[in-house]
């Protein structure tokens, strides 16, 4: 078919029979084009398309606490009006709450990987920032912990 | 066959049609007019966008549908329209997409086949569970129960299931948990059951902690704490297909004077 060593010009001639033949043999309609009806209508056999059905797995009053959050997001995709609510009554802890653990949290964690000498700050109660900490409360602890305190007898 | 005279389609929604029945649509439906059958009317309200679903009963015929199974006539226009016919029957036919519960009846080297209540049984590969590889298999056994969904569900080709949705998910699907009560009830009273806000459903939830799953081939399982709930439940559901609203109130309020 593709030879070696043809001359240009016999590949020509040869791309040319072979479109001849080709245009030749490809079928195609005689008949009048019917007018293809785009049809407007999907015939469909499940009811899940035409009706607004629910999940079918469901839980109550928490029986199974997988099920039930499963359930608040299935249905959530269809009314998402809800989600907000929903994660309102879902929290636990309240939002307060949780500000201020988050906040005892960050300065317990931190006093972790303190140095030696920022070690002054654990004395402090307040949950300040570090540097300010040191800044303003090395004085006072200083001289705090030069004194020595006489054990009683 | 002389051509009937369909009735339009929107004066017959929420009454009985019978099988034969021919429904014409509104004219922007269609795209030529053929001077035969007689438009009742033309739309004046606003054409709706997309297409026009042909739910389950109906049958596209030319201009109109045609109807093929008795019961009422629904619609709903959002989303482009759709017709139905809200009809009640007991034997389950595959329909892909649907959820249902099915029983594990033999393995059979990587597929296991089930039992949905169709006239053959569906077949599930041990792959199309969540995290499921070659080396990790599911533990699955004869006379478990799947809830999952259809794949491939026609006349033509025996169904197939599978336990993960499209992102690959189980969202629910697997394998049902051990103990509870399956039972089979019509497949119209799950749609029931399945309606956005059904009251049995939320009357039911007021009564004692319990998990319920539906499976769209008639087949619900039921689990509570003690059998005495679980039998309560069923019952309840089981007769609540005949009873009115209010012998369903009563029936409930006397279980929970209990």
């Amino acid at each position: 078919f593709m030879q070696r060593g043809l001359d240009s010009q016999t590949k020509k001639q040869l791309e040319e029979e072979e479109k001849k033949i080709i245009s030749e043999e490809h079928w195609y309609l005689d008949v009048p084009d019917l007018k293809e009806k785009e049809s407007c209508i999907i015939e469909e056999r499940s009811f899940l398309r035409c009706e607004d059905l629910v999940y079918g797995r469901m839980s109550f009053k928490g029986f199974n606490p997988e099920i039930e959050k499963l359930m608040i997001q299935m249905n959530s995709k269809c009314k998402e009006e809800e989600i907000e609510e929903d994660d309102k009554m879902e929290a636990d802890v309240s939002d307060e709450e949780m500000a201020r653990r988050y906040e005892t949290l960050v300065g317990t964690i931190g006093k972790k990987f303190l140095r030696k000498r920022d070690q002054r700050v654990l004395k402090d109660d307040d949950e300040d920032d570090e540097v300010e900490e040191q800044n303003s409360n090395t004085r006072p602890n200083k001289r705090a912990k030069k004194m020595f305190l006489k054990p009683q007898d | 066959m002389a051509a009937e005279r369909g009735t339009a389609a929107e004066a017959l929604v929420g009454q009985v049609v019978l099988p034969g029945d021919l429904l014409l649509l509104p004219a922007h439906y269609n795209e030529d007019a053929e001077g035969e059958r007689l438009r009742l009317r033309l739309s004046a309200g606003a054409a709706p966008q997309g297409r026009l679903l042909c739910g389950p009963g109906l049958r596209r015929s030319g201009a109109g549908l045609l109807v093929t199974k008795c019961g009422l006539l629904r619609h709903r226009p959002a989303g482009g329209g759709a017709y139905w016919v809200d009809s009640q029957q007991k034997r389950y036919v595959p329909v892909k997409g649907d959820h249902v519960i099915g029983i594990v009846t033999a393995k059979a080297g990587d597929v296991f086949r089930l039992d949905v209540g169709g006239s053959e049984p569906a077949s599930l590969s041990y792959l199309a569970f969540e995290g499921a590889t070659k080396r990790n298999r599911p533990n699955v056994q004869v006379g478990d129960l799947i809830y999952g969904q259809f794949v491939v569900a026609n006349k033509d080709m025996e169904p197939e299931m599978v336990c993960i949705d499209s992102s690959g998910k189980s969202s629910g699907m697997g394998i049902i948990g051990q103990d509870g009560f399956l039972f089979k009830v019509s497949l119209g009273l799950i749609r029931k059951l399945l309606a956005p806000k059904c009251e049995i459903i939320q009357e039911l939830s007021q009564l004692y902690p319990f998990e319920l799953v539906l499976g769209m081939n008639g087949r619900i399982w039921v689990k509570a704490k003690t059998v005495q709930q679980t039998l309560i439940i069923v019952n309840i559901l089981e007769a609540c297909e005949y009873m009115t609203a209010e012998q369903r109130k009563q029936a409930l309020a006397k279980l929970s004077g209990n």
